[in-house]
């Protein structure tokens, strides 16, 4: 379900349009589901997570000013409720590092990895479904590893397609910090891909 | 200022330039290095593929069935909402 679609919804449910609610809770559900769990690293967390941020959603849901921005909202409320979980949490996972620029920048004897990313883009294979599902799993192990900071960032601008200055909006940072933060996740995850698959998956033609 | 630093420029902003966040002339800078430079053509090209992949990728777990009870509570949400309109 695109953009569009998601405001369509969410006007539908302001108005009580039959069917609106399930539609609804069914697209948001998996959404946060994901989200929460490669931010909280729990399977059952990620089950709570999405059961507390969809009852906000339906206690606020007049609060939400424009229906455009279902998305971003409805996920600024999923990153809280994982934050209130985290700090429950006995496991918790560790403070955040930062990554610097200079441990992914590839040398250019090929030296720290090579500046060619040697796999397959799964968009040209899709009748592959093997190797469309590795490589799904390689981008969610990739993903899943990289520092929490990183993670919101990437999951929130590139997985999820939202803008910088709504992702700025969801985390409480500025557009520069999100910028900087979902360049460092796209070249360690880069650099992850390319340490890992590097000759696994070959540019299928 | 030396090739390499160009490149290390043009590294520390490649995201910025892909996403079309980049003033006119810093676009442009990028643009007229890079041309005549085959690693950084081959770096951002291994950027753009992992931009991509990071986009196509949809993660596809499947929650759990949603109980009863909890379908109920999220409804009975959503009609307090409707009903307070």
């Amino acid at each position: 379900m695109d953009r569009a679609a998601e405001t369509a919804l969410a006007r539908q449910l302001l108005s009580g349009t039959t069917g609106a609610f399930d539609r609804f809770v069914q697209h948001f559900r998996s959404k946060i589901f994901n989200y929460s769990w490669l931010m909280c690293g729990q399977r059952e967390d990620a089950e709570e997570v999405a059961q507390e941020t969809l009852l906000r959603v339906f206690e606020r849901f007049a609060e939400l000013r424009d229906p455009e921005r279902v998305r971003p909202w409805v996920f600024r409320i999923a990153k809280n409720a994982c934050l209130t979980k985290r700090r429950r949490s006995l496991f918790a996972p560790s403070a955040n590092e930062e990554i610097s620029l200079d441990s992914l920048m590839p040398a250019r004897n090929g030296e720290g990895g090579a500046m060619k990313l040697e796999i397959a883009d799964w968009s040209h294979v899709p009748e592959d479904q093997a190797m469309r599902s590795q490589m799904q799993r390689e981008m969610r192990r990739a993903i899943g590893e990289l520092p929490e900071i990183y993670r919101a960032v990437i999951l929130l601008r590139d997985v999820e397609e939202l803008t910088t200055g709504e992702t700025a909006q969801i985390l409480d940072v500025t557009e520069d910090v999100v910028k900087t933060r979902l360049h460092r996740a796209r070249l360690a995850v880069r650099k992850d891909l390319d340490a890992r698959l590097r000759g696994v998956l070959v540019e299928a033609k | 200022m030396s090739a390499s630093g160009q490149c290390r420029e043009v590294f520390a902003l490649l995201s910025q330039y892909l996403d079309v966040e980049l003033p006119p002339d810093a676009c442009g800078a990028i643009e007229e290095h890079i041309k005549d430079c085959p690693p950084c053509i081959e770096f951002t090209e291994s950027l753009k593929k992992t931009i991509a992949l990071c986009r196509q990728y949809s993660p596809g777990e499947i929650p759990p069935e949603l109980n009863e009870q909890s379908r109920a509570e999220l409804e009975r949400a959503y009609r307090r909402m409707l009903a307070s309109r």
